[in-house]
């Protein structure tokens, strides 16, 4: 599916832009996208380097087993194959909570340190992702916010009446994205099952 | 409500700089040597998802800049028409999944010319407020640990999209339609 989508996007794009006589627009919209990537990943080089260091306080502290251990009936309907004491648990909580919040950035990085911890119980394919995985990313693409800060702050700069009203439709719109996310997830992973994946 | 939420956020990052060195403290760990031992694979960590993030940035980009979005959102327009979603909002729904920059830059443009408190305004900022990047957040995701055999996720990831799109139309038209 990936691969179809990626190559897709490139032959799709290319003969669009063929058709449009705007050939020369490809050279540089594909160098423009590697430079935005590498920005990406080196911008991230700082936020992850620190989180990863709170991270490594709170699990030797044990914060990161008792916030597990408070959530854990909901985190063991959603994982059933993580175990509850697992870093791997502490993490997805930490992210989905920053997610909840809208702090974009100490949510991303919380989300890598939790699928590093996923893959350490990844016992198949180290290329494939596993059940807990999907689950998570689910989570995470139709993440739960209460607060769309950015957009709020480009409402306020055009002078709305109510900058924060769209707060209600968010959460509603919100809610029934992740309750599909999860639903579908789960009816993938019957449909999907492979034995001995985690 | 909001103003507690709000709130909540901006004190969640401090107080957990406060609360988890000093809990560590009192449990015995030595703080600052636990700190570096779990920085030290930051950097890796960031540097292994470029050629990941590379691969899907370049075709999502030549995707935009050719004029190959545009051909694709004529294609469906007429289906979304029937469903009550005005034809102008198109580009962000299909830009949200992809590009959260240029994304962010068509609702800019939307709240801009219709104006914030318009019943468009409205659904436009609802719909960047409720679905994230799908692909970036998959190929960041996956990238960092190696794994490019998505299985399933990216299905999961777009039936959420269309869920919250869908979603969003409904609301915003049932309190605000015109």
């Amino acid at each position: 599916m990936v691969n179809l989508i990626w190559l897709g996007m490139i032959v799709f794009g290319i003969l669009a832009a063929a058709a449009n006589g705007n050939i020369e627009a490809v050279t540089t919209a594909a160098l423009e996208g590697a430079g935005n990537a590498v920005k990406t990943s080196l911008a991230l080089i700082a936020v992850i380097t620190f989180w990863l260091g709170i991270m490594k306080l709170a699990e030797e502290a044990g914060i990161i087993t008792l916030l597990a251990r408070l959530i854990a009936p909901a985190m063991r309907f959603l994982f059933p194959s993580v175990p509850g004491n697992h870093p791997a648990m502490g993490a997805i909580i930490m992210n989905v909570s920053a997610n909840i919040l809208g702090l974009g950035n100490a949510a991303t990085p919380m989300g890598l340190i939790a699928m590093q911890e996923m893959q350490k119980l990844n016992r198949g394919d180290p290329r494939a992702a596993t059940d807990a995985m999907c689950t998570f990313l689910a989570l995470n693409t139709s993440c739960i916010t209460i607060i769309p800060s950015t957009i709020i702050g480009i409402r306020v700069m055009h002078g709305s009446a109510a900058p924060t009203e769209v707060v209600g439709t968010t959460i509603f719109a919100t809610a029934c994205g992740m309750t599909v996310a999860i639903v579908a997830d789960r009816l993938f992973r019957i449909i999907f099952s492979r034995p001995g994946r985690n | 409500m909001y103003a507690l939420i709000a709130e909540i956020s901006r004190w969640a990052i401090p107080v957990i700089l406060l609360l988890v060195p000093l809990a560590a403290m009192i449990r015995g760990v030595k703080v600052f040597e636990a700190f570096v031992r779990g920085a030290e694979t930051g950097f890796s960590t960031a540097i292994k998802t470029i050629p990941y993030l590379v691969a899907m940035m370049v075709s999502i980009n030549i995707f935009r800049a050719s004029g190959a979005m545009e051909v694709l959102v004529k294609l469906i327009s007429p289906l979304l028409n029937t469903i009550g979603f005005p034809a102008e909002l198109l580009p962000h729904a299909v830009m949200r999944p992809l590009s959260g920059g240029a994304a962010l830059g068509i609702a800019t443009d939307i709240i801009a010319a219709h104006g914030p408190d318009s019943f468009l305004g409205r659904l436009v900022s609802t719909m960047q407020g409720t679905s994230d990047t799908t692909f970036y957040v998959l190929t960041l995701y996956f990238g960092s640990v190696g794994i490019y055999r998505y299985r399933y996720a990216i299905y999961s990831g777009l039936a959420a999209d269309i869920t919250t799109l869908l979603a969003s139309v409904y609301i915003v038209n049932a309190l605000y339609g015109k």
